[in-house]
């Protein structure tokens, strides 16, 4: 080796033993370091950084003394308000056109979590996600804080000073601009308000039923939206109303719909339902016959229904061209067996379509049986040619007032452009929004609402029924509610509370006679939430007076049965929806029930059609497109998404706002303006659509990037129904596992010796027949449990926080061998929704793998999860065969990264968190817990008043939230409990408790960790050879 | 000999530093005493039964206005039976309005006497009354003075009960003396032996051996650098450092103690001690609730309004003008939490006391004895695990246990704790 030895200098400097280097090359660093050198007396750099340790050990020492806190009572205690247990009131969401019965938790003062009334006829005791998310909507920190006059704040004395003389010297037309008005009371004082200073009222909805009210306002001479039942009907056929979804009254709709899916061993019969539609919508996803339609042929499949039914009722039949399809020919057998107990019901706004449809449910004798023309919808009045009219008068200078009430066509009407530039032409503009958005930016006085929580009213969603809203905390911002103002400004002093009262008191009291006192009476109406007004008219058979022929002639030359033509149909999803809430960030994070994307909204094209337009996807990954529609043009993302109408393009209405705060501003596009306004009417289904790759590479938030089950039946079970009335175990998988004794249940084979359940054994049955993948329940979840919100950013990442996430799955035509193939959706998929939260094993995989016990089992079988335990090694979402752990990688709260988790951010949205609930720190894990927190509270509550808690006392947060009761949460140790019962709870020949329930089945059975949690399989009511 | 002398007296200074480690060590001991609770006074030729029927009721009705001593919104009931016969206090307590206007002298002159505050009518039973003049009896058969603790003021003076034993102070000033009494006997002592040692270097008739103990070196400077010394020293100090480290990690956010000043001077001993007011007269949410609730000022109003000072002062008590500043002002009184638990632990007081049958002194000590409250248990996890483990559910009469109990029953002869029904389990508390 020493022969071999080479010299290595440093440089050129070693070589020639430059005096410099010898002189450093003993040192550390041979250049010279201004370590020690700042050439001046003082604390130098080191000095500084010792100083700092040290002050930094000694300020943690000194921080060991925890800080003083102080406690500080009522002054003077209400007599129904006590720290810690929650107050109920019941009250009515009223939000644009929607309605919803609600009963709101308050705690301390403050709302905190809005659920279902029951008791309502009108809204059936579910929710939606937005009814769940409005509480957030609540603590707005965008919200107005005071009135405005010229865009500066100002105080409600100058603004009835201002509005005073303005009005009474305006010498023009004066127009009041609202959504549809259902309040009776509130009606009653803008006709006060409007008779003062001789104003018109001018009513639109975001989507618009003019159609309808035309139709049948010729038809029935009401122009009223019928109230229609579906829990009726055995046949229903729907032309894109998404009445699953967001049409007139989903969660009724959903409920009575479910109805007629629920499979027992008594009933093994069920509704069917035919959807025609060109994006795949909730209804559509729910059908069990779907068929993709251009919007251009619409009108004539529903002449072609009508023709087929004419025919078979012997009446005289239309001409129309006809469209070949087979769905049509079969959902008219359908419907002719099913006579009065069928339902067609038709999204479209366009008026003949609509009365071939009142000609079609007459033909069926549906009136009288599954539509009640006799307590319409009050919920939907707009009508498009006067609110058309009016902004062509306003762009004409020719309005001289003009008052947006809660409303905001700037942003949501399809002229919002031409108004913007038409407010300022008007010598008086005043808006009562409750922030400063795209109509109220432009108006002068803004004299800011209450939120509907914070406000009394009363309203009337369909007739004959009523119901209160009363306020849950008093108003948070110097906001008066418009009903208030209204009357202040026509004179009346009158404050709304008593006005409302004594209207009931007129109008309700002096009509019934069970209750001889008027404060008895309206203390009943307040806290039951609804009232039904005594009727004593039976359902009054209407006769159809329509003009078929009319229509007929309309639909044949406003429809083709073929067209090359690209269409766009716009659609409000089951999150955002109209966009109204849109600064919610619990429903811009609530992935739609179909893509699965948040955050966005985007253009949806079928799978072969992408291939045809060359989109280029990668890994969440997708392109921009401009889309052109008669001259205005948007860019959005594309998404694939299988079942959408070919020729077709979806997007949803509700984003692109830009004036509503923080969270919704500049997130996706308004597609409002492209609705066609050509014909007079509003459509949202446009021809003449051109698309452009612009060659944008984006990437679309997606919470479920996989289409399907990869023909995995032990994750989602189903069967046809006639197979399921052979035998009740149709579908099933049931796995076995072979042992030396050859193959056994995974359950008899188990390695666990299993859990004592002595007291309780919390359970849940999920229906994957009832479930319409709404979503309401992912919201309730998230309002109950505070969860967080973490933005698009960390969706990408995997990293949302959801505890309950509705995985949606597509069936593939591909063989099962085909593994590749199997990966793919078909174009027009069956699709199955499945909520999927902690199954709570009772061999739990997590819990075995943590290595500091901070998951744990009960002895009332819930997998405890502990978070001041745990240490974030995350074994346990890696052990989790269902994935729906769900880690906190960073700190969501008080961090202004992220902002739009605003209810953990600010101390406004801080008021929305459930104080008995924990908000998880970075780094520790978390889950479904079966909301533990409801079920101690209910336990204790049982145990104070020494008794068996009752089956439905203790209920989860998704089960009570979930309009179809797919979800079923109870003890199943009690053999009374609904659980129990849905799943036929009994004992094997070896003393187990057994779930002898065919349909009832647990997903990856096979592996055995024997979740708490059962699904009961889908059932589809299909001919067999169609399957 | 004297040799023997000195090493007897060698021994004599040992034991008496180790007689005076003992006792320093049983003196602390007896420092952390306490004083042994008063014998109750035997009361002969009353039904015990009728006495307690009547204690509770008057704890659950008359407390509020009346004690049996003390004038506090109504009159002292001391004797009370002597003043006046059985019927009139029964129907003073039914109907006083009635009876006043009935024009009785005695009644009006009460009330004229008393702010013309009108007493609130009870509608108790014969049975019930009776009950309650029973007891009323047994307490004025009560010498007066060990009931009445001098109530000395507001200002928060230490009550001293009579006769109990010798106070806390004096024990400190005993053991003081026998410390002092013990150095002086140590320095006679040492005294002693250099005086002996001295004489004996001088003397010539010692032998080698004896000389040997006489000269021995107490060379200090040498001990003090020896190795065996200094690692000693260093180890104790080390051992020190580390004990108190660990106490000291043990105690972060551990506030057993805890004593903050208040905003107002409350008295828990004059309320809930002297005048016995029940807890959830003024906790109203104990029983009800998960949090016991500090009283609104509304509810000190309700005897405040009346009662506007102290141990028969006149004129306002400057800590119950802040009651009255904060009703009139409408700023709420901001008292200092002293139990602080961690926001990751649920706990709920009706858990514990409706349905537990808790006594609140289990936690919060001898509330009814403190002048300032503190923190009186240390509510770490360990102190809640080790009660849920070794306390009995409180299942009788309550059916949600009765199941569980004979399920229990038929595997253990032990009786059904809470930890039996999961209460070591994590979501009992941690959600």
């Amino acid at each position: 080796m020493s022969e071999t030895k080479k010299t290595y200098w440093k440089g050129l400097e070693q070589l020639t033993n430059n005096p410099e280097f010898v002189k450093n090359a003993e040192g550390e660093f041979p250049e010279y370091l201004p370590i020690n050198d700042n050439g001046e007396e003082g604390p130098n750099r080191r000095d500084f950084l010792k100083m700092m340790g040290f002050g930094v050990a000694a300020a943690s020492l000194a921080a060991c003394e925890s800080p003083v806190r102080k406690a500080i009572p009522y002054l003077n205690k209400p007599v129904d308000v006590d720290p810690s247990i929650p107050n109920y009131y019941a009250s009515s969401f009223i939000s644009g056109s929607d309605y919803c019965s609600v009963v709101v938790k308050t705690r301390e003062g403050r709302p905190i979590k809005v659920e279902g009334n029951s008791l309502s006829p009108v809204s059936g005791g579910g929710t939606s996600a937005q009814v769940e998310a409005s509480v957030l909507s609540l603590y707005d920190q965008q919200r107005l804080q005071n009135p405005v006059i010229n865009g500066t704040p100002s105080t409600w004395d100058q603004v009835d000073a201002a509005v005073t003389k303005q009005l009474g010297s305006l010498g023009g037309r004066l127009a009041v601009v609202s959504n549809s008005v259902f309040s009776p009371s509130t009606q009653k004082a803008l006709d006060q308000f409007l008779a003062k200073y001789n104003g018109e009222h001018i009513q639109y909805d975001q989507v618009s039923f003019h159609g309808m009210l035309a139709a049948n306002e010729k038809a029935f001479g009401t122009r009223a939206v019928p109230f229609y039942d579906f829990s009726k009907a055995k046949t229903i056929v729907s032309f894109d109303a998404d009445f699953l979804g967001g049409w007139l009254n989903a969660t009724l709709f959903s409920r009575q719909f479910a109805a007629t899916r629920k499979l027992s061993d008594g009933n093994k019969t069920m509704s069917r339902l035919y959807a025609f539609e060109s994006n795949l919508s909730l209804t559509g996803a729910n059908a069990d016959y779907r068929t993709p339609i251009k919007p251009s042929q619409e009108g004539l499949l529903v002449a072609n229904l009508y023709n087929l039914l004419a025919a078979k009722a012997g009446a005289p039949t239309i001409s129309a061209a006809k469209v070949d399809s087979p769905r049509i020919t079969m959902a008219a057998e359908d419907l002719w067996k099913s006579k009065q107990s069928a339902l067609v019901v038709s999204g479209s706004n366009d008026e003949s379509v609509q009365t071939i449809i009142n000609a079609i449910n007459s033909l069926l004798g549906a009136y009288g049986s599954t539509i009640d023309m006799s307590k319409p919808y009050q919920t939907r009045k707009g009508d498009d040619a006067k609110m058309a009219k009016l902004i062509n008068d306003a762009a004409s200078g020719s309005v001289a007032g003009i008052i947006f009430y809660n409303c905001n066509p700037v942003y949501d009407h399809a002229m919002g452009a031409q108004l913007a530039e038409a407010i300022g032409k008007a010598k008086f503009s005043l808006s009562t929004s409750d922030r400063m958005d795209e109509t109220a930016s432009l108006t002068a006085i803004i004299a800011p609402d209450h939120h509907y929580l914070e406000s009394w009213n009363d309203a009337e969603p369909v007739k004959g029924h009523f119901s209160l809203s009363q306020p849950a905390i008093s108003n948070i911002f110097n906001t008066r509610q418009a009903q208030s103002s209204f009357l202040k400004w026509s004179g009346v002093n009158e404050d709304y509370f008593e006005y409302v009262k004594t209207n009931w008191a007129e109008w309700h009291f002096a009509n019934q006679s069970e209750i001889s006192d008027m404060q008895m009476f309206w203390d009943q109406c307040l806290h039951d939430g609804v009232y039904a007004a005594p009727s004593d008219e039976t359902d009054a058979v209407v006769s159809f007076a329509g003009d078929v022929s009319a229509a007929a002639a309309k639909i044949a030359s406003n429809y083709k049965a073929e067209s090359a033509d690209m269409e766009l149909v716009l659609y409000t999803n089951a999150s955002v929806g109209n966009g109204i809430q849109a600064n919610n960030p619990w429903l811009q994070e609530m992935s739609d029930p179909i893509t699965k994307a948040c955050w966005e909204n985007y253009l949806t094209v079928s799978p072969s059609m992408a291939t045809e337009l060359g989109l280029k996807t990668g890994d969440m990954t997708t392109e921009k497109f401009n889309i052109t529609v008669g001259g205005k043009t948007v860019t959005a993302p594309v998404l694939i998404q299988p079942g959408q109408a070919k020729g077709t393009v979806g997007l949803a209405l509700g984003y692109g706002r830009t004036k509503a705060g923080k969270v919704a501003d500049n997130v996706g596009v308004n597609a409002y303006p492209l609705a066609d306004y050509g014909k007079g009417y509003q459509s949202l289904k446009v021809a003449g659509v051109t698309l452009e790759n612009t060659g944008e590479t984006y990437q679309v938030a997606q919470t479920q990037t996989s289409q399907t089950v990869m023909a995995r039946g032990n994750v989602v079970q189903e069967a046809l129904l006639t197979d399921y009335q052979k035998d009740p175990f149709a579908g099933r998988e049931r796995p076995e596992i072979y042992t030396s004794e050859g193959f056994k249940e995974p359950a008899a084979i188990t390695l666990w010796s299993g859990h004592e359940y002595p007291n309780h054994h919390w359970g849940m049955a999920i229906d994957l027949n009832s479930c319409t993948g709404c979503g309401a329940c992912t919201i309730a979840c998230q309002a109950e449990n505070n969860i967080p919100v973490v933005g698009k950013g960390e969706v990408i990442n995997r990293r949302e926080m959801a505890w309950l996430r509705i995985d949606r799955y597509y069936s593939s035509d591909a063989d099962v061998s085909d593994h590749l193939g199997l990966e793919k959706a078909s174009e027009n998929p069956e699709v199955t929704f499945q909520p999927m939260m902690c199954q709570q094993c009772n061999n739990a995989p997590c819990e075995t793998v943590c290595p500091v016990a901070a998951t744990t089992h009960s002895t009332e079988g819930l997998n405890q999860m502990t978070y001041n335990r745990c240490i974030g090694t995350r074994y346990c979402a890696n052990n989790c065969p269902f994935k729906v752990r769900r880690f906190n990688w960073f700190k969501y709260h008080d961090n202004s990264e992220f902002a739009a988790n605003s209810s953990m951010n600010n101390d406004l949205g801080k008021m929305v968190l459930n104080p008995d609930v924990t908000v998880r720190a970075r780094g520790v894990m978390e889950k479904c817990t079966f909301c533990v927190q409801r079920v101690q509270a209910g336990k204790l509550q049982a145990k104070r008043e020494g008794r068996r808690p009752v089956d439905g006392e203790i209920n989860s947060a998704c089960a009570k939230a979930c309009p179809t009761e797919a979800i079923v949460f109870g003890d199943l140790k009690n053999t009374e409990s609904k659980v129990s019962k849905l799943l036929k709870l009994g004992t094997n020949e070896e003393g187990k408790t057994a779930v002898a329930e065919p349909r009832a089945y647990h997903v990856l059975e096979e592996i055995r960790v024997d979740p708490n949690v059962w699904y009961f399989t889908k059932i589809r009511n299909k001919e067999k050879t169609e399957a | 000999m004297s040799i023997n002398r000195l090493k007897n007296i060698n021994h004599l200074l040992c034991q008496f530093l180790l007689i005076f480690t003992l006792i320093s060590s049983v003196s602390l001991g007896a420092y952390a005493q306490e004083d042994a609770a008063p014998a109750e006074a035997a009361d002969a030729g009353v039904d015990p039964a009728l006495v307690s029927q009547g204690e509770s009721l008057f704890k659950g009705n008359c407390t509020v206005c009346h004690a049996i001593n003390e004038k506090v919104i109504g009159p002292a009931l001391r004797n009370v039976h002597e003043r006046r016969d059985e019927d009139w206090i029964k129907a003073f307590i039914k109907n006083s309005s009635k009876v006043i206007a009935s024009g009785d002298e005695y009644a009006v002159n009460l009330y004229n006497e008393y702010n013309q505050t009108q007493m609130t009518s009870f509608a108790f039973s014969d049975d019930e009354l009776n009950s309650l003049i029973a007891y009323i009896k047994a307490e004025s058969a009560k010498p007066v003075a060990a009931a009445v603790a001098t109530t000395a003021a507001a200002d928060g003076e230490t009550a001293v009960a009579a006769g109990g034993g010798v106070a806390a102070e004096y024990i400190t000033a005993i053991l003081i003396g026998f410390v002092v009494v013990l150095v002086l006997i140590l320095i006679v002592l040492g005294l002693i032996i250099s005086v002996l040692t001295k004489y004996l270097k001088e003397s010539k008739e010692l032998t080698e051996e004896d000389k040997d103990v006489v000269n021995q070196d107490f060379d200090l400077g040498k001990l003090a650098k020896s190795n065996a010394f200094l690692g000693f020293v260093t180890f104790f100090f080390l051992a020190i450092v580390l004990k108190s480290a660990i106490d000291g990690l043990f105690t972060v956010g551990v506030q057993q103690g805890y004593q903050p000043k208040q905003p107002i001077a409350f008295s828990h001993q004059l309320h809930a001690g002297q005048y016995e007011i029940e807890c959830v007269y003024c906790h109203t949410g104990v029983e009800k609730a998960k949090s016991a609730n500090i009283p609104s000022v509304n509810i000190c109003m309700n005897c405040h309004s009346a009662i506007q000072n102290v141990g028969g002062q006149t004129g306002m008590s400057p800590e119950i003008q802040k009651i009255y500043d904060a009703a009139e002002t409408g700023v709420p009184i901001e008292w200092v939490r002293i139990h602080n638990l961690p926001d990751l632990a649920y706990f709920n007081h009706s858990q514990h006391v409706k349905v537990g049958g808790i006594e609140c002194q289990t936690c919060h000590g001898p509330i009814e004895e403190m002048q300032v409250v503190y923190q009186y248990s240390n509510l770490t996890m360990g102190w809640c695990i080790n009660c849920h483990r070794e306390t009995e559910v409180n299942a009788k009469g309550n059916e949600y246990y009765t199941k569980l109990v004979e399920l229990h029953d038929e595997t253990s002869k032990n009786p059904l704790k809470v930890q039996d029904i999961g209460g070591l389990e994590c979501s009992k508390c941690h959600y």
